[in-house]
C-alpha cells in the first residue's frame, strides 16, 4: 500500500523525522522461538491459544485466532503479546508479526479502545459515506478512546451509509447524528437500537 | 413469480436457535440424505445443476465429484468471507439461519466423503460469527456434528474460523493460505483445491449460499429444483441490491427474470426524478451495464453474453447524479488497497490506475491517458495468480469503453478549472502547508 503522507512523522517545517523509514536493524539476528522458561504468558491467554491450536491439524492455523486473543487482551498486537503467542505456538515472533501486518483488523500500533469502522466503499459512498466519515473524524478524531477508520465494504450496503462500532453495525446514519452516536458509545450504551443490524427485518416481501 | 426457498420464514424470531429451526422442519433433509447412499446424494446435487453462488458460478455437484475417492482426510471449507463490495446476502443467512448452512455442509460432506470442515467467516461479521458458533455448539450437543452422525457412517468435525479483514481471503486459494495461518496470498493453480487444497489434502470450497441450498435440493429432489430458473442457471438466487435505489436489501429471485423487474419492481428503482446511469450486475468486479441494458434476463448465461457476469449476485445501481469518474476512482482505490502485492501486474496496475484517475479528476490528464489506462487493464487481465487485478480491470475498462465521452468531458472541465485558477494568484503558502499535513 502507498505510504499515507499524513502518517509520516514530520517536523513543523515539513521535513521528515529521522529514522521514520529505517528498516529493522540488519546487524541483529532474527528473534528465535521464545523460551518458555523466560517468557511468562498469562494463564488465560495460554489456555485460549492452546484451545485454538487443538482445532486444526496444523498448529499454525491458529495464528489469526491467537492474534485476535492477543489483541483482545492488550488492545493491540503489542510486541510482548506477539512474543507470548509465539511462545505458546512455538513459532518465531517474526512469523506472527508478518501475519498481523497483513490483515486490516489486527493492529501493530496502539489504537483506541473502541473500533469505529466507517464503510466508505462504493455503495455506501453513493449514499454519502464520505461525509459521514468526515463527521466521525471531526467529532471523534481527537479522542484517544476511538480508533476511527475508513473501512472497505463491510457487507451492509442495505443500511448505507453505515458504521461498525466494536462489531455492532448501525445505519443508515446522517453526519448530523454522529455526536449522538459517539456520546452513546462513551456512556457505554448502544446507539440507535432500532437501526442496528441485529434488529433488522428482511426487505423481501415474500420472505415472511 | 418469485419462489422463496432460502428466505422462507427468515424473520421468524429465534430462527437461529436449534429449537425453532427443528420446529420448522430443520435437519429433516439431513436425515433423508443419510438414508440414501453417498452416490445418490451426489447424484441429486448434480441433477439440480446448481451453480456456485460465490462468484465463479461453477457447478457444485461437479466440484464434489472432482474430489478423489478413497480413504483419506478430505476437507470442506465454507467460504463465508463475503467482502465483494455490494454483497451482503450471506450475512443475512449467517445471522438469521445458521443451522441451514450447517445442515447443508453436513449433506455436502456426506456426498463427498469429507471428514473435516471449516467455516471461514470474515472478521467484521462479529454478530454473525457469534450466532454461527452458538448454533454449531447446539448442533454438536444434539449429535448432528461429530462422530457417527445420527448413527450413520458420517463423521465430521467442524469449526468456525474468523478472518481478520482482507478481501483477498475470499479468493479460494488465498483463503486456504489464510486458514493455514499464513498471509492471505493466492496460490498458483493448478493444482486445484480439489486435489491439493487445505494442508495439501483434497478440499471442497463452496459459498455460504450454495451450501445453504443443499437441504432444499435434497428435500425437493434435484430434478424438481432444476425446473426452477433457466436451463443453464437453475434455482433461486439471493440478490443484494444497493446504491441509488429506494428499497435496498436482499431479495430472492428465480434466475432468468428481467433485470428491470429486480431494480424497479423489487427495489423501487432510483429516487424520484432520477434514472439509472450504470449498474454493476454482480458486485463491483463485474463490467458495468447501462440504463439501456435493463431488459437482460438476470442469469449466468445471459449476463455472460452481455459481456459481464452474475458474480455474487450483487446489483449496485448508480443514478445520473454521479459522475462516472468518481465511481471508477472508488472502485480502483478499493482494489489498490486490497491487492496482496504478490503479482506485479495487479500490484502496480491497480496503483497506476488510481493515479491516472486522480489526474483526470485534478485536471492534469489528457485523453491519451484513457488509452494508457485501457492498456494497463488489458495487461492485468489473465496475467496474475488470481483474479483480483482482473476484478478491477474489467469494470474500469468497461466504464472507459461505455462512458468515454464523459471521461473526456471530465478531463476538459477539470483542465479548464485549473487554467482559471492559475490566472489568479495562487498562494504558495498553501502548497507548503499541504505537504506538512
Amino acid at each position: 500500500m502507498a505510504i499515507d503522507p499524513g502518517r509520516v512523522p514530520r517536523f513543523g517545517h515539513g521535513s521528515r523525522v529521522p529514522g521514520w523509514d529505517e528498516a529493522a536493524d540488519l546487524e541483529k539476528d532474527p528473534a528465535p522461538i521464545p523460551d518458555p522458561a523466560t517468557t511468562p504468558v498469562p494463564e488465560e491467554l495460554r489456555a485460549r491459544i492452546e484451545e485454538y491450536m487443538a482445532r486444526y491439524p496444523d498448529r499454525r492455523s491458529a495464528a489469526i485466532p491467537a492474534l485476535h486473543a492477543v489483541q483482545e487482551r492488550y488492545g493491540w498486537c503489542s510486541p510482548e503479546g506477539i512474543e507470548q503467542a509465539a511462545c505458546v505456538m512455538r513459532l518465531t515472533p517474526g512469523y506472527l508479526t508478518a501475519v498481523a501486518t497483513f490483515y486490516d483488523m489486527l493492529f501493530t500500533q496502539p489504537v483506541g479502545r473502541h473500533d469505529v469502522y466507517v464503510c466508505t466503499n462504493i455503495s455506501c459512498s453513493l449514499r454519502g459515506a464520505d461525509a459521514l466519515f468526515e463527521a466521525f473524524h471531526e467529532h471523534g478524531g481527537g479522542d484517544p478512546e476511538f480508533n476511527i477508520r475508513a473501512f472497505e465494504c463491510l457487507g451492509a450496503c442495505d443500511i448505507a451509509p453505515m458504521v461498525s462500532i466494536d462489531g455492532n453495525y448501525v445505519g443508515p446514519l446522517a453526519p448530523g447524528e454522529v455526536p449522538e452516536v459517539l456520546d452513546a458509545v462513551r456512556r457505554g450504551e448502544e446507539p440507535f437500537p432500532e437501526r442496528q443490524m441485529a434488529n433488522r427485518k428482511s426487505t423481501d416481501p415474500n420472505a415472511a | 413469480m418469485t419462489k422463496t426457498l432460502l428466505l422462507k420464514g427468515i424473520d421468524e424470531p429465534d430462527l437461529h436457535t436449534l429449537e425453532v429451526y427443528e420446529r420448522g422442519g430443520g435437519y429433516q433433509a439431513l436425515r433423508k440424505a443419510l438414508g440414501m447412499s453417498r452416490e445418490e446424494v451426489l447424484h441429486e446435487l448434480e441433477v439440480s445443476a446448481i451453480r456456485g453462488r460465490g462468484g465463479a458460478g461453477f457447478a457444485m455437484g461437479k466440484k464434489i465429484s472432482f474430489l478423489p475417492k478413497g480413504q483419506m482426510d478430505k476437507y470442506l471449507v465454507c467460504n463465508a468471507d463475503e467482502s465483494e463490495p455490494g454483497t451482503f446476502k450471506d450475512r443475512e443467512l449467517l445471522q438469521k439461519n445458521p443451522h441451514m448452512l450447517i445442515e447443508g455442509m453436513l449433506i455436502a460432506a456426506y456426498a463427498g466423503g469429507i471428514t473435516r470442515a471449516f467455516i471461514y467467516i470474515r472478521g467484521e461479521y462479529a454478530l454473525q460469527a457469534d450466532r454461527l458458533e452458538a448454533a454449531l455448539e447446539e448442533a454438536k450437543a444434539a449429535g448432528y456434528v461429530g462422530e457417527r452422525v445420527l448413527g450413520s457412517d458420517l463423521s465430521l468435525t467442524m469449526w468456525v474460523h474468523r478472518g481478520a479483514g482482507a478481501y483477498i481471503c475470499g479468493e479460494e486459494t488465498a483463503l486456504l493460505d489464510s486458514l493455514e495461518g499464513k498471509r492471505g496470498n493466492p496460490r498458483l493453480k493448478p493444482p486445484f483445491p480439489a486435489n491439493q487444497g487445505l494442508y495439501q489434502g483434497p478440499t471442497l470450497i463452496n459459498n455460504v449460499e450454495t451450501l445453504a441450498t443443499a437441504p432444499t435440493i435434497i428435500r425437493m429432489g434435484g430434478a424438481e429444483y432444476a425446473k426452477l430458473g433457466t436451463t443453464g442457471s437453475t434455482g433461486t438466487k439471493l440478490v443484494s441490491i444497493s446504491g441509488h435505489v429506494q428499497r435496498p436489501g436482499n431479495y430472492e429471485i428465480e434466475l432468468g427474470i428481467p433485470s428491470r423487474e429486480i431494480i424497479y419492481g423489487l427495489a423501487g428503482g432510483p429516487p424520484e426524478g432520477r434514472s439509472v446511469k450504470l449498474w454493476f450486475p454482480g458486485g463491483s468486479s463485474a463490467p458495468v451495464l447501462t440504463g439501456d441494458d435493463l431488459d437482460i434476463p438476470y442469469d449466468f448465461d445471459s449476463l455472460a453474453k452481455a459481456g459481464t457476469m452474475l458474480g455474487s449476485g450483487a446489483i449496485i445501481v448508480v443514478d445520473d447524479s454521479t459522475p462516472v469518474v468518481d465511481v471508477a476512482l472508488k472502485v480502483a482505490k478499493f482494489y489498490r488497497h486490497e491487492s496482496c502485492g504478490k503479482c506485479t501486474p495487479c500490484r502496480e496496475g491497480t496503483n497506476w490506475t488510481v493515479k491516472m484517475l486522480e489526474r483526470i479528476d485534478s485536471g492534469e490528464a489528457t485523453p491519451m491517458d484513457l488509452d494508457i489506462m485501457a492498456a494497463v487493464c488489458t495487461n492485468i487481465i489473465g496475467n496474475c495468480l488470481c483474479v483480483l487485478g482482473d476484478a478491477m480491470a474489467m469494470p474500469i475498462g468497461s466504464m472507459i469503453v461505455k462512458f468515454r465521452p464523459e471521461f473526456e468531458a471530465h478531463i476538459e472541465a477539470a483542465r479548464a478549472r485549473n487554467e482559471l485558477a492559475t490566472t489568479e494568484e495562487a498562494p504558495p503558502e498553501a502548497l507548503i502547508q499541504g505537504a506538512v499535513a
